[in-house]
């Protein structure tokens, strides 16, 4: 097996045109999916039999809170890959992760504590779901935290890498704490052994935004790692041929 | 060894030595960390006495009763082995009826009743239309409408 895609991918160049290039059909597919996932979520869904119309908000707050750990899991890889094979470019994508993912465990907060208020009669309650959910919006603030830190751009890399992937147990910790522990938190409906507890009807949309959501975050990552790129390379001199064509 | 196998096996070395402690620290907090109580647990004496608590369960069928002309309610909680009297005054959450989840914040008198003074709904993870919901109801027949929540089950010993 060749390894030259993986050293291409090493080169801040090739990555900085190859996330110019697929930029535009991320966003694009994106858009088209959240729309169709919004409304069929919004409007197509049946309400539910117990929540009425309140459940819809599950159709932002339940990939806001996939997209958190998928984004942790990301920044993870990345900055393990940055730290093994001292690969500039990997650690570049941990540190656009940081700020999409911190975003998007804020939403799957938000969200979770306005349906809270509503469904179970609080805005917030100590319980193992919501509390590791806090402390992985912790751990993305302390990422940012740490490299804005440290000067040094090598320096600022390993450090911030290695709470990176030290924070990674989080991620099993978070999904399976409504399993572990007695929670307010209810079990997954979707993610879980079995067939989801779902009809096919709320399920669809709920799908279609979770798929939106993944081409959203990709769409992203590309235009925060350009500018990653362009902020670490800035002496470099293929950055001006870049700006200029 | 080549520099790099050496950043690797440290990289691994790292996440293997937290996820270990992290095990570890899960497996004690399993005992101690646990977010209610459900009714067997508390018949069995695993609630400190006098002591404030979450005591989490199912609302027993026609246990509901309010007091004319106040907002106090008395309902029972059951997790279908033991069943605790729980009186309440205040606005129940829009999502309290009877055969379903629910946590309860308070203190258990001596009597045996436990005096809540928060009460939250606890959500199933099962979602539905209400015109499936309603054929359900009157197939099952209108004694066992509610499916059993997973995590209020009294099948789970020791907060498990």
């Amino acid at each position: 097996m060749s390894w030259t895609w993986f050293h291409r991918l090493g080169s801040p160049p090739y990555v900085y045109g190859l996330a110019r290039r697929l930029t535009p059909w991320f966003a694009w597919g994106a858009g088209l999916l959240l729309l169709c996932g919004l409304y069929g979520g919004l409007v197509l869904a049946p309400p539910d039999y117990r929540q009425g119309n309140d459940f819809r908000i599950i159709y932002v707050h339940a990939p806001s809170a996939w997209m958190s750990l998928m984004v942790y899991t990301t920044m993870a890889v990345a900055a393990a890959v940055g730290l093994i094979w001292r690969m500039k470019v990997a650690h570049a994508v941990a540190a656009s992760c940081a700020t999409i993912g911190a975003s998007f465990t804020f939403a799957a907060l938000v969200t979770g504590s306005l349906w809270g208020v509503r469904m179970w009669g609080t805005w917030w309650e100590w319980d193992p779901r919501l509390t590791s959910e806090l402390i992985l919006l912790f751990l993305y603030l302390g990422y940012m935290g740490l490299r804005a830190a440290i000067e040094d751009t090598q320096r600022a890399d390993r450090a911030s890498g290695l709470l990176a992937v030290v924070g990674v147990v989080n991620v099993p910790i978070i999904h399976y704490s409504v399993v572990w522990w007695n929670s307010l938190h209810q079990a997954p409906s979707v993610m879980r052994l079995g067939k989801p507890t779902m009809p096919p009807a709320m399920l669809l949309p709920l799908l279609i935004m979770l798929a939106g959501f993944t081409l959203l975050f990709a769409a992203l990552l590309l235009v925060r790692l350009r500018g990653e790129i362009l902020n670490r390379e800035r002496t470099a001199a293929w950055i001006r041929e870049a700006l200029e064509a | 060894m080549t520099p790099r196998q050496r950043r690797m096996t440290l990289v691994a070395g790292i996440l293997a030595g937290v996820t270990v402690a992290g095990a570890l620290a899960l497996s004690a907090f399993r005992q101690n960390v646990t977010f209610f109580f459900d009714p067997s647990q508390v018949a069995s004496g695993k609630v400190p006495p006098g002591e404030r608590f979450r005591l989490g369960g199912m609302v027993t069928e026609g246990s509901l009763h309010r007091v004319p002309g106040s907002l106090e309610v008395q309902f029972v909680v059951t997790d279908f082995a033991h069943e605790i009297p729980v009186v309440y005054a205040g606005v129940l959450p829009d999502l309290f009826r009877e055969g379903a989840g629910v946590v309860a914040h308070g203190r258990l008198r001596a009597d045996g009743t436990f005096v809540a003074d928060e009460v939250l709904a606890k959500h199933d993870e099962k979602y539905m239309p209400p015109e499936v919901a309603r054929s359900l109801k009157r197939r099952n027949g209108e004694s066992r409408a509610a499916p059993l929540p997973s995590g209020t089950a009294g099948v789970n010993p020791a907060g498990g």
